[in-house]
């Protein structure tokens, strides 16, 4: 069923008259709704929701999983994603009903489990970023990082520096930082790479000024280079009166060897669903912390989680906070699964999960740098940029060597990121892949550079073994079909 | 020490090492500082084996009064209602949970396949022509429109109801500072917006008007009259907050000439969660279908004509447009959308009709129960499954002593608006039975005095 050309989506299988729920009878008397909100305020033409039954939708919906490819189906190596494995027990404690079922407005004396957990929480990051206090709102990592931009302007803002108008951000950030300065009302300036991957300090010293408000950095860069010279970054952006942003999207490199704190960053935020084994549900939800120095501390988002001798509370009395950035409190049910990770892992296993992903990715890159363009020697952290050149003078580009990759069975590496390598094929293994597992995947890479050389359609023209070929990407965006509808599909 | 998430061996580490070429991993981190290396060993707490942290958490979980332990009657923007089974079997699959963004549609058909269904569903619950994949709540959905608004009128000028949620103004507020918008708040009369003082605030420089429907006290908004005075104000948008599960009774937005539906399709099947993750859903025109924020998956074929799905129209996004992008947003709330999406299929066009009838049948048996009981309602009009009834005391003096009898009671107001004195906010589901009804009215009769 799940290779079935052509799957039929849910609204092709309703029938008129199947139902796939169970209610109860009304119990109480009836009244008249109509003569009540009037007509025009009762809706006339029914949502066209499909009618399917129980098994209907099930079937429905374990044949689309199967055209799924998750970590638990097999190796994920996209770059900058870290695609871990999900713990079960994670799942299982929040799906405790005194957590999932707890209501974000009953009264705080009623929850104080969930706070109690939520502020060892925020204890836990504030000790392993080294930052002064956290806060668990934003939602998700491109949102943590648009609340600590808010907080950097509105501490210029308080010391009556209004000039402060520009994020630095490197060539190789993720696309959400400037994006997310754009947000927080800032223009974005880049600064330049050099030879070795990593933040040009003659670059640097050129754009910081007067007007500079942060720099945004992912440390160890999108490369998976460490920025060696943290410290002299630091202290130039700092004594140019900016602040220093830490991208927490690869802190899966440094745990318990290092931290954002003690390295000079002002405002970190952490992406739980990556390195804190939050599932990444198919694109979301996740959770983004952000943790602040004692500076910007009385700038965080409120509430703020607090506690006193009667218990946990949230503090609404911060007169400088940058206001609410999210309806409640954050994603509580991936933090929940984030602290159950902590607690199973302890200091020690945190260190060895860093140790470990460091170790896989530097194994890979220097098995493939035999057959595939290393732009940058070093020791690498947690993950590697190979460019796809020599292969692509056969011929074949990065997005074919990543479609044959499929028909091994692995999720593809990330792909034509970052910017500032050609053809790049960016490789994070994690900590949770096997030996086995990284030399199956090397294999199949050395075995594809292979082909390249020798038979190069057999990738061209790949997948060969999946459920749809390459997709028309173009039509897609011509003529947008966002939305079944019975006309439009034959 | 060993922790079941670690394969490597001592034997698989040595080889990996002298492939590498070097002794330890420690030559690894060599190029970490000296001085910001971390010496010490981080200060949390110590590894706990599965069976103690199970039942530790567990021990934890249980301190929380939760919609299962008590029948509860409180709302305000998440709510108790009927969660097929079916739901979390779906989305435990871990072919979905354990998955990323479908970049790669080859292997995720299935992932894009369940968004474009639940894009078609929204469509069809708001009216509206196009819906995104999902964004990460209704509060942070609201603040994107309003943002939507002023970048694509030109002005600075936004208008919003104080019957909003407060939270999500409260949110709406955050996120216009970094646009430098002007937040005009249009005060509630009689639980509606002030439709005279509506009037008064529109002109030419308003880039959007914002209401809830139904609103925070419950209320529904006449949207017809909004609509009328939008006439007005050429340029101004209507943005619609919207619960969808009320759309499956009242009708959509979409007939009252919005421009952005918003909401949360938590009513859909996602548990209370104590606030997120949830689900916020984006709904628009075609006309606007560029400027959406987030992820949209559209329809295409393959090379042999198939069908098949893709994220499409990525020039709006963060990752392709950077700075130029039209939000930040990348990780929304996919596995979130997935679970209402099986929700909504599971009700389906029949269901969703009933379960949102049964909503405002029980609310207002429970209304006319506490009229009987002497209590006075706040508002008169109509209502979708909320209400304020006026208490003798304070609100939260009264749950204290509800969640004693094994309710929880409804929102204390004042909260939220510290004019709002002794006045609760009740929600009343499909899941609420005429016994329970009847018994938290006479417990709060008893309490009330």
């Amino acid at each position: 069923m799940a290779n079935e050309k052509n799957y039929p989506l849910i609204f092709e299988l309703s029938k008129e008259g199947r139902i796939g729920y169970s209610l109860p009878e009304l119990d109480v008397p009836e009244v008249d709704l109509t003569q009540e909100l009037g007509t025009e305020y009762v809706r006339h033409i029914e949502p066209d929701l499909p009618e399917v039954s129980e098994l209907q939708i099930m079937r429905h919906y374990t044949g689309l999983s199967r055209r799924n490819h998750g970590v638990d189906s097999g190796f994920y190596p996209l770059g900058s994603c870290t695609m871990k494995y999900n713990p079960k027990i994670n799942e299982d404690v929040a799906r405790f009903e005194g957590f999932s079922f707890v209501h974000p407005l009953q009264e705080e004396k009623t929850a104080q489990g969930a706070l109690a957990l939520m502020y060892d929480l925020q204890t836990s990051l504030q000790e392993i970023t080294g930052m002064h206090e956290v806060t668990l709102q934003p939602a998700a990592g491109a949102h943590g990082e648009w609340t600590g931009l808010m907080m950097i302007r509105a501490f210029h803002e308080s010391n009556g520096d209004f000039n402060r108008t520009k994020v630095i951000v490197p060539d190789s950030a993720h696309g959400t930082n400037p994006a997310s300065a754009t947000v927080a009302g800032f223009e974005s300036v880049t600064v330049k790479s050099d030879e070795r991957g990593l933040v040009d300090l003659d670059d640097l010293r050129r754009v910081v000024g007067s007007d500079t408000a942060a720099l945004m950095l992912t440390n160890p860069n999108t490369l998976g280079l460490f920025e060696e010279h943290i410290l002299e970054m630091a202290s130039i952006v700092h004594e140019a009166g900016g602040r220093l942003y830490y991208d927490g999207a690869n802190l899966n490199a440094i745990l318990g060897y290092t931290r954002p704190g003690d390295m000079g960053f002002d405002v970190v935020h952490l992406n739980l669903h990556k390195t804190f084994t939050g599932p990444h549900g198919g694109g979301g939800p996740g959770s983004g912390p952000v943790g602040v120095s004692k500076e910007l501390a009385p700038f965080l988002p409120k509430p703020v989680l607090t506690k006193n001798k009667q218990g946990y509370f949230f503090d609404y009395d911060r007169p400088n906070s940058i206001g609410r950035v999210k309806p409640y409190y954050g994603n509580f049910g991936i933090n929940v699964r984030a602290y159950t990770y902590i607690r199973t892992m302890g200091p020690d296993g945190l260190k060895q999960v860093s140790e470990y992903a460091v170790l896989n990715a530097n194994y890979m890159m220097r098995r493939l740098q035999s057959e595939f363009d290393l732009p940058f020697k070093q020791h690498c952290k947690h993950e590697f940029v190979l460019s796809g050149k020599n292969q692509k003078k056969l011929g074949v580009r990065t997005l074919d060597i990543a479609k044959r990759l499929l028909d091994f069975g692995y999720h593809p590496p990330t792909i034509y990121f970052p910017l500032n390598v050609e053809e790049a094929l960016m490789i994070e293994p994690t900590e949770t892949e096997s030996k086995e597992t990284l030399d199956e995947f090397i294999d199949a890479m050395l075995q594809i550079a292979k082909e390249a050389r020798e038979n190069p359609e057999i990738v061209q023209e790949a997948p060969h073994t999946t459920v749809i070929n390459r997709l028309d990407e173009t039509l897609a965006a011509r003529k947008p079909v966002l939305r079944y509808e019975k006309d439009n599909i034959e | 020490m060993s922790f079941r998430y670690l394969p490597m061996t001592e034997t698989d580490k040595k080889e990996m090492l002298d492939t590498i070429g070097i002794q330890s991993t420690e030559e690894l981190f060599q190029d970490i500082p000296e001085k910001v290396r971390f010496k010490g060993r981080l200060n949390i707490k110590e590894a706990t084996s599965e069976p103690e942290l199970t039942q530790e958490l567990k021990a934890l979980a249980d301190q929380n009064v939760n919609v299962k332990s008590h029948t509860s009657f409180l709302g305000a923007g998440v709510y108790d209602h009927y969660i097929p089974s079916i739901v979390d079997h779906v989305i435990s699959r871990s072919e979905f949970y354990t998955a990323y963004t479908p970049y790669q549609p080859e292997i995720s058909q299935g992932e894009l396949q369940a968004i474009f269904e639940f894009q078609t569903m929204i469509c069809e619950l708001t009216g509206m022509e196009v819906s995104n994949s999902s964004m990460y709540d209704g509060g942070t959905a609201l603040a994107e429109a309003v943002n939507l608004s002023a970048g694509q009128t030109k002005k600075k000028k936004v208008i919003v109801s104080k019957a909003i949620h407060p939270e999500s103004m409260d949110v709406i507020k955050t996120y216009a500072k970094g646009f430098d918008l002007e937040i005009v708040e249009i005060n509630h009369k009689n639980g509606l917006t002030d439709l005279v003082a509506l009037e008064a605030a529109l002109d030419d420089e308003t880039a959007s008007v914002v209401i809830q429907y139904p609103n925070f006290f419950g209320q529904i908004e006449p949207l017809q009259e909004v609509q009328k005075l939008l006439e007005n104000a050429k340029k101004a948008m209507f943005i619609v907050s919207s619960n969808p599960l009320a759309l499956g009774y009242l009708t959509p937005p979409a007939v009252f000439g919005a421009d952005i539906v918003t909401g949360d399709a938590q009513v859909f099947g996602i548990p209370a969660q104590f606030g997120g993750p949830h689900c916020g859903y984006f709904a628009t025109t075609k006309k606007l279908m560029r400027k959406v924020p987030g992820r949209l998956v559209g329809q295409t074929v393959d090379e042999e004509g198939q069908r098949g799905f893709v994220l499409t129209l990525q020039a709006r996004e963060q990752h392709i447009r950077r700075d130029k992008a039209t939000s930040n947003i990348c990780s929304n709330q996919a596995l979130n959308a997935l679970a209402a999406s099986v929700a909504m299929t599971a009700l389906g066009k029949k269901g969703i009709k009933e379960m949102a009838y049964m909503n405002m049948q029980k609310a207002r048996y429970a209304k006319s129960t506490f009229e009987k009981a002497g209590f006075e309602i706040a508002f008169d009009g109509p209502f979708f499954n909320e209400f304020v009834v006026r208490c003798k005391k304070d609100v939260s003096a009264i749950n204290d002593e509800l969640v004693n009898k094994g309710i929880i009671g409804g929102l204390n107001l004042r909260k939220m608006d510290p004019s709002m004195t002794d006045q609760m906010l009740v929600a009343v589901t499909e899941l609420r039975t005429k016994a329970e009804i009847d018994q938290f009215v006479k417990e709060l009769s008893d309490i009330n005095g």
